[in-house]
């Protein structure tokens, strides 16, 4: 019991340095003065920690833009995904109709496809109806990329409300609409933010649809892929744009990790 | 306060039939429990009446009003479920004047009605707080504050009680009771529990594979079930059964069983059985079966298999040919396993039965 137990710790610790490790040094990097990044030996300690380097990241061009740019496509993400999920999600939960299964299936079709087929096709339908270099069509290839995890994350939020509290609140005199927005809507909504966070990380973090589909209004991964992969971007700038495109994610899913919790716990039951 | 009448219900799943050709008259003001086993559709009945369910055929009328194409909540109905449904996220006040913001009743007369309902079910220092924080009892209660601050033409109560723990139940099932004789709304309840229904019901409905059984009050259908059913549905331990054959003798009738002969009391002259060999099945409870230790004229030999002790009484079973008799006998009665005794029926509280199809031969 006792060897399993440490078997188990052991693991999780292997798995949390692979994954906290590298996020440590960009953070490290990313305050290090820019002189002793270029110094050798490294220091992974820096002797004095400065902002210098995220200033300067934070001043050069196009950075604020795409930063700016990265928050409108993801609030437009979850603006359409709740739109076209929640209503699925809620039918999912409630209705046994014919051809559910299918809905399901091409839910599940859709996370399978990987996005690299479809960018050169998409690239051009975007170009044909003037989508293309637009933050609105990034916003829709991020909204088909997030559906999929959207409509089952709350799909099991509403399974998790009873629907007899409805019918309660529908022989207490409420309509359907009414039952549903006063009684399972209130108690919906934890998940549902939980869903908007969960698409607004994803959409923060995706690179290559926002690479294919921009030239001008660039996304902050465009730009910083773009910098990286032309090499032309010195050491610091890239650490201080590795710390901008964590930063936000890691901290959104440290206040939200209780509920990710319990939607899993949810789910799982 | 409102009549009900049900007119042919019907309602099917894909190919299990919930209820069919259900029929049934509610008088106003009256108590009328729901009973049957599990599965026989009395839930689906009642959610028929509440509006929770559309039916294949039927049509429902609550006080002559034909409700059938209406929603629950223009039915002037309120309905206790058996989970309670109260919602997790309001407080127990809100909870119980969700209904009348519904209607969108004034502030004022909510916050009355509220108290008044707070007052009659003692849950009036439980108003701020939430569902979590609260028993299953007080939570039951909140349920039915919530429905009767509605003031319904027709209360349905879902096995409101099976919930709760033994001693609750009791004490519930009283409280409903008194909550019943105070407000006189026609109440509709379902249970699978047969004390509960002889104790709350002013009718009972017994149900069987979505068929109503009987309706009488509990003491008709306690002592003069319809079918071999109801006889072995309600009461503990349920009626025996024995086969017997009918015979007229002296001008009287006999029925005739496990080798001795039963004068039946004078009454109603039971129809030949079917079949015209007098074949009949005997139905009697335990406690009108007397336990002898010597034989009587017209007793029954039967065999001691088990005596138990059951508080005040001794509840004995016994062989008679192939089948198991239950008996309750006097708490000083004994016998060892296997003992010979003599069994003298009631004639008066013998129930006679079509073999066949179970349905008894007298009214
Ligand atoms: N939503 C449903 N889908 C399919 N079949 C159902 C549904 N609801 C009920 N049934 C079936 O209809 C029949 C009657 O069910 P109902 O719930 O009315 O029984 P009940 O008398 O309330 O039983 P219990 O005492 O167990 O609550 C059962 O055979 C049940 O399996
Ligand atoms: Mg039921």
């Amino acid at each position: 019991m006792t060897l399993r137990r440490l078997g188990l710790y052991s693991a999780s610790l292997v798995i949390a340095a692979w994954v906290l490790l590298p996020i440590l040094l960009i953070t490290l990097a990313a305050f290090t003065p820019r002189e002793a990044l270029y110094t050798w030996p490294r220091q992974i300690w820096p002797d004095r920690f400065t902002l210098e380097t995220i200033l300067f990241f934070a001043r050069s061009d196009g950075v604020l833009r795409s930063v700016w740019n990265s928050v409108l496509v993801a609030v437009l993400t979850i603006a359409l995904s709740l739109l076209i999920s929640a209503p699925t999600g809620y039918t999912l939960a409630r209705y046994r109709f014919r051809g559910r299964d299918a809905v399901q299936l091409s839910i599940l079709a859709v996370k399978m496809f990987p996005a690299t087929v479809l960018s050169i096709p998409l690239a051009v339908a975007f170009i044909g109806w003037g989508l293309y270099d637009t933050l609105l069509g990034v916003a829709i290839v991020h909204t088909a990329l997030s559906i999929p995890f959207v409509t089952a994350i709350v799909a099991s939020v509403f399974v998790g409300i009873p629907f007899e509290l409805e019918e309660a609140a529908m022989t207490l005199g409420a309509s359907r609409l009414r039952a549903f927005l006063r009684v399972t809507l209130p108690m919906a909504l934890p998940g549902l933010a939980a869903a908007a966070i969960y698409t607004f990380v994803l959409s923060w973090n995706e690179v290559f649809a926002a690479t294919i589909l921009t030239l001008n209004n660039r996304t902050l991964p465009a730009l910083i892929i773009n910098a990286v992969a032309s090499a032309t971007a010195p050491l610091h700038y890239r650490f201080a744009g590795g710390f901008f495109m964590v930063m936000p994610a890691l901290v959104i899913l440290f206040l939200i990790r209780r509920y990710l919790l319990t939607l899993w716990g949810v789910t799982v039951r | 306060m409102a009549e009900i009448s049900l007119h042919q219900l019907r309602k099917t799943y894909g190919k299990v039939t919930a209820i069919k050709d259900l029929s049934l008259e509610i008088r106003e003001g009256e108590f009328l429990v729901l009973l049957g086993p599990s599965g026989c559709g009395k839930t689906t009945t009642l959610r028929a009446i509440a509006g929770l369910e559309t039916l294949d055929e039927g049509r429902i009328l609550i006080g002559s009003r034909d409700v059938t194409p209406l929603p629950p909540g223009q039915r002037g109905i309120a309905m206790v479920f058996q989970s309670y449904a109260v919602f997790p996220h309001m407080r127990v006040y809100d909870n119980i004047v969700f209904g009348l913001r519904m209607r969108k009743l004034p502030d004022e007369e909510q916050r009355r009605r509220a108290a008044e309902a707070a007052d009659l079910l003692q849950i009036g220092d439980l108003l701020d707080r939430y569902p979590a924080q609260l028993s299953g009892g007080q939570r039951q209660r909140v349920a039915v504050a919530r429905a009767i601050v509605m003031r319904p033409d027709v209360l349905l109560m879902d096995e409101p009680l099976s919930n709760l723990d033994a001693l609750l139940r009791l004490h519930m099932r009283a409280e409903l009771k008194r909550l019943h004789r105070e407000l006189r709304s026609t109440t509709v309840y379902v249970t699978h529990d047969q004390v509960e229904a002889l104790s709350l019901g002013d009718r009972i409905a017994l149900m069987k594979d979505g068929e109503i059984v009987q309706v009488d009050t509990p003491g008709a259908i306690y002592d003069r079930p319809a079918t071999r059913f109801v006889g072995s549905f309600i009461g503990s331990p349920p009626m025996n059964f024995l086969q017997g054959t009918l015979r007229r003798r002296n001008g009287g009738l006999v029925v005739e069983t496990a080798g001795a002969g039963i004068p039946l009391a004078a009454g109603g002259a039971p129809p030949a059985a079917d079949g015209g060999d007098g074949s009949v099945l005997l139905g009697i409870r335990p406690e009108h079966i007397e336990a002898l230790s010597a034989p009587a004229a017209g007793s029954v030999a039967a065999r001691v298999v088990v005596l138990e002790p059951i508080g005040p009484q001794n509840l004995l079973t016994v062989q008679v040919g192939s089948e198991l008799l239950k008996v309750t006998a006097p708490a000083d009665f004994q016998a060892d396993a296997g003992e010979q005794v003599w069994l003298r029926l009631d004639p008066a509280r013998i129930r006679l039965m079509d073999p066949q199809s179970g349905r008894a031969l007298r009214a």
